[in-house]
């Protein structure tokens, strides 16, 4: 990487800003330091355990059980955070109600508040002794310490994204189209799901994505509610860290490159239907 | 022009119509109540559980806590390694919006995608991938430690890893921003006979001052908070190299619940100030925080 | 399907967009809703399609009373100034909406639901595009598709909303003939709001003309040119002059001379006269005329239009010739006597007058041409 060096031939038109030098200089070298060569260290490390063993570590019935529950969670969570997201987006966007403002406010609130906090917090109310938790013991459901807790965590953790990327383009419908539809006979319910529906599934499904990706990846706000049984309820990034712990490096790369890589593949896959969607369902738009 | 009629009637019809575009009055109230049960039970129902857990015992208990001298330092480093990251954050923010919104060149779609790379990754793998830099078994770990460098399991460590996990949240905030600026007011400056950073400093800066403190508002906030990344490089050495979330995490396993609470409080406080502002900007200056302010 | 508004007022708040307005509109008449914006013409055909209710008054399609029936079951076909297409459905789908949205029971089998639309198709001229996107289409085209999509539901009454509102000026001109012709081929009872009155006169077998509100009159486009019953339509309709004149023993006096017309059965007293351009006949000398300098002159099409000012203070007129008589008339002054003409007594700017004119109106037949 030669961050400063001739910079000016790879300027695309010539500008008569100054600073474009020291700005990209600055940039690249940051990058490099933080994120490039921490990341190649990884990439490296990993390279270097040997095809063998990478395998083996990869497919160690623990770590497979482990990445598992971190995805299935994930998706469930993400489905739930759909379905809620565009129903809170359609609420707070189109209907009047008091403390709409507070709570248009609030639906920020996950990214704001440590997920630490978000997590002793969860497993209080999800506890058998806990608020909601002892309302649901009797029932015989157990929610704390088990993956339904987990994905409650991840629940909460995702919420704000469907929500965010859905709400700007419900803002944009157009009323005449609403109204089109009405004078066809259409009754509200088949406008809705015939007409605006669709119309909203490429944000919908960004948002899908941005709750996947960091279900996935999510760690603080997990590990006080899951129980952590290896096996049951122990997601990857928490098998990273035990490894890490036991001075297993390598099982630690292994996880970690495998759960880059299925995200990886995971944001192509999600890209792609988006792109797909974006085509059949906003043309032009 | 006279047909046949039953009933001629001026006066407005007996039964309303709905108007054509919004649901029945059951319709719309069911999914409030939806809309707002999701909301209660996962967000305000946590939030509230903090403040209340953290006070079961009373103020006083609440206090005692906060001033336990490893708490207090826990704090104090929470609040040192974010003055640190943060204003770091800060020049790199400026410095690759800058890059990114002024000027054309090769590579610019990439240098986006990596600044958003720290999004896409586990803070636990933030964590893991400094560890495995500066590790006892890396190449520059024991090379460093004769020099009597500390990275990892010391506050340099703590640092690297929050900069990392925080970095995108300034430039993201500004490259949009700056981006629907253009460079004309830049253009008319440097016209005028002004430097470099004289332009930087009387035009732009100005220009994106509530973009700046939107996206530091949020930096800060992850800075402060973070707990995966930090929580794999501190070691967990107590009073030296914990920060307020994983002192909670501390407090909690030894079942200290008020004490955790109290801290966690804080935390959550730090939160609702941060909504609060935040909420504030977007109000107040929504054209000048950009165009998708909404992430 | 005949319609009938009856007595309708509506107010948006405090806000009065219709005041008091009663129509028929006949069983498969085009008839055009005209006047400038604010005049409530938009509201009207809101109101008749049923998105909006009325603050008082009833609407009656045939003898049924609508009022009561929510806007899917009047069963109209809406077409809207910026189209509304559904974006995401092809053209096909489009038109087809309509019929695959109806309960079960009425709901053609989905081959003749195709079978429709691409008929619809065929009929607006689309034959061939059905897989296409709206985005995919030129602004004329995703109005023909609007167009056949409303008309795929049968409609008792098609409502269009300024349709050709948003095109180029020479599609507009194109399909203003071509929507003639599918509704003489068709028969649907079409109602159609615009501002252009141009397009009003050419299209429809009756233009309501409305301001502020109100009905100002109602009839076929040659009366409402011919023979309008306000200022306001006089004003609104095709080109005009307004003088403010002043009635002596049935003679009628501009400033202080007379101009050779008379109004025998009239009573003194001030009044305003109305004519148009092109309803003037050049004098030589004056023996009672209209008398000015000619300011300014410009050849419009077959005419010359001559900008003529009758006094320092006063506005300009504006009169038409053919061009060999007005070539020898720039820069001097001319005198010219109106052919066609009416006066109207009492305030030339007549708020919501309705269609029983609150002015009276005189008229006379004309003095030759």
């Amino acid at each position: 990487m030669a961050p400063r060096a001739r910079i000016r031939w790879r300027l695309r038109q010539p500008s008569v800003i100054p600073g474009f030098g020291l700005a990209l200089g600055v940039t690249l070298t940051w990058l490099t330091l933080i994120v490039l060569i921490p990341i190649s260290g990884l990439l490296w490390r990993s390279s270097g355990l040997g095809w063998a063993n990478f395998i083996a570590l990869t497919f160690d019935e623990r770590t497979v059980n482990a990445l598992a529950i971190s995805f299935g969670t994930a998706f469930v969570a993400a489905i739930v955070n759909l379905v809620f997201g565009v129903i809170l987006a359609w609420v707070l966007v189109r209907y009047r109600f008091p403390g709409k403002r507070v709570i248009d406010a609030m639906i920020d609130l996950p990214f704001a508040l440590p997920t630490a906090v978000a997590g002793i917090a969860l497993t209080t109310l999800y506890a058998p002794n806990g608020w909601i938790g002892s309302l649901l013991e009797p029932l015989g459901i157990k929610i704390a310490f088990t993956p339904a807790g987990i994905v409650v965590a991840l629940v909460f953790v995702g919420l704000p994204f469907v929500v965010r990327t859905v709400q700007p383009v419900m803002e944009e419908i157009d009323k005449e189209v609403e109204e089109a539809a009405a004078t066809l006979g259409a009754n509200r319910l088949q406008t809705i799901t015939r007409v605006l529906l669709p119309g909203l599934l490429p944000a919908g499904l960004t948002g899908f994505a941005l709750a996947f990706a960091r279900g996935v990846g999510e760690y603080g706000s997990v590990i006080f509610i899951a129980g952590n049984l290896p096996y049951v309820s122990e997601i990857a990034p928490l098998l990273i860290v035990i490894r890490l712990e036991e001075f297993n490096y390598a099982a630690a790369t292994a996880i970690a490159t495998v759960m880059l890589f299925l995200s990886f593949l995971m944001l192509l896959v999600i890209n792609t239907i988006q792109s797909w969607s974006r085509r059949r369902y906003s043309n032009g738009a | 022009m006279a047909l046949d009629i039953g009933t001629t009637s001026t006066s407005a019809p007996s039964t309303p119509v709905r108007a054509a575009t919004s649901e029945t009055r059951l319709a719309r109230a069911t999914l409030i109540a939806l809309a707002l049960g999701f909301v209660g039970l996962f967000l305000l129902l946590p939030l509230a559980t903090v403040f209340i857990e953290a006070f079961r015992k009373g103020a006083g208990e609440f206090l005692a806590a906060l001033g336990d001298p490893e708490t207090f330092s826990a704090i104090l480093l929470t609040l040192t390694v974010a003055g640190i990251a943060v204003p770091l954050n800060l020049v790199f923010g400026v410095a690759a919006a800058w890059a990114i919104a002024k000027f054309e060149f090769k590579g610019k779609a990439f240098l986006t995608t990596l600044i958003d790379l720290p999004f896409s990754v586990s803070p636990v793998i933030s964590g893991l991938v400094f560890v495995l830099l500066f590790g006892a078994n890396s190449a520059l770990g024991p090379i460093l430690q004769s020099y009597g460098i500390q990275i990892l399991f010391a506050v340099p460590g703590l640092v690297l890893a929050t900069v990392f996990v925080t970095f995108p949240f300034v430039a993201r905030e500004l490259i949009p921003l700056m981006q629907e600026q253009g460079t004309s007011d830049e253009e008319a400056a440097l016209s005028l006979g002004a430097t470099g950073w004289q332009t930087f400093w009387h035009v732009t800066l100005p220009n994106i001052k509530w973009g700046l403190l939107y996206g530091v508002l949020l930096c800060n906030a992850r800075a402060m908070g973070e707990f995966g990344a930090v929580s794999v490089v501190s070691g967990h050495i107590r009073g030296e190299t914990n920060t307020m979330p994983l002192q909670v995490e501390i407090l909690y396993n030894e079942y200290n619940f008020v004490a955790a609470f109290a801290v966690a409080a804080l935390l959550a406080l730090l939160a609702l100030v941060t909504l609060v502002l935040k909420t504030a900007l977007e109000l107040r200056y929504s054209d000048e925080i950009a165009a998708s302010r909404r992430h | 399907m005949e319609v009938r508004v009856q007595n309708i007022r509506k107010e948006f708040g405090r806000y009065p967009a219709l005041e008091d307005v009663s129509l028929d509109i006949r069983s498969g008449e085009l008839i055009a809703l005209l006047g400038p914006s604010g005049s409530g013409k938009t509201t009207l055909l809101r109101l008749i399609a049923g998105l909006e209710s009325p603050t008082e008054g009833t609407i009656f399609f045939g003898n049924e009373d609508a009022s009561n029936k929510s806007v899917q079951q009047r069963n109209i076909g809406f077409v809207f100034q910026h189209y509304a297409l559904f974006r995401h459905m092809t053209v096909l789908d489009n038109v087809s909406f309509g019929l695959k949205v109806r309960p079960g029971n009425r709901r053609p089998p989905a081959a003749e639901i195709r079978r429709r639309a691409l008929d619809l198709l065929e009929l607006v001229q689309l034959s061939g595009l059905e897989k296409r996107y709206p985005a995919q289409l030129s602004g004329g085209q995703r109005q023909r598709v609007a167009l056949a999509r409303a008309m795929a539901v049968e409609p008792n009454v098609l409502l269009l909303d300024e349709p050709f509102g948003a095109l180029d000026a020479q599609v507009r001109k194109e399909l203003r003939k071509w929507l003639r012709e599918i509704h003489d081929r068709t028969g649907h009872t079409t109602v159609f709001v615009t501002h252009d009155q141009e397009e009003a006169l050419e299209l429809a077998d009756r233009v309501v003309v409305m301001s502020k509100g109100a009905i100002e009159q109602v009839g076929t486009p040659d009366d409402i040119y011919d023979h309008p019953v306000s200022p306001f339509v006089y004003g609104f309709i095709g080109q005009s002059n307004c003088l403010e004149v002043t009635l002596s023993r049935g003679e009628i006096w501009f400033e202080d001379r007379p101009i050779g017309l008379r109004a025998a059965s009239e009573p003194d007293g001030p009044a305003t006269l109305y004519f148009r351009p092109h309803d003037i006949e050049l004098i030589d000398g004056c023996g009672g005329c209209l008398a000015g300098l000619v300011t300014a002159g410009r050849r419009v099409a077959g005419t010359r239009h001559l900008e003529v000012s009758l006094g320092r203070t006063l506005p300009p007129v504006e009169i038409e010739l053919p061009p060999e008589r007005a070539s020898s008339t720039d820069h001097s002054r001319v005198a010219f006597r109106p052919t066609r003409w009416k006066l109207y007594r009492g305030a030339s700017d007549v708020a919501a007058a309705s269609v029983q004119a609150q002015t009276s109106a005189i008229e006379l037949a004309p003095t030759g041409t």
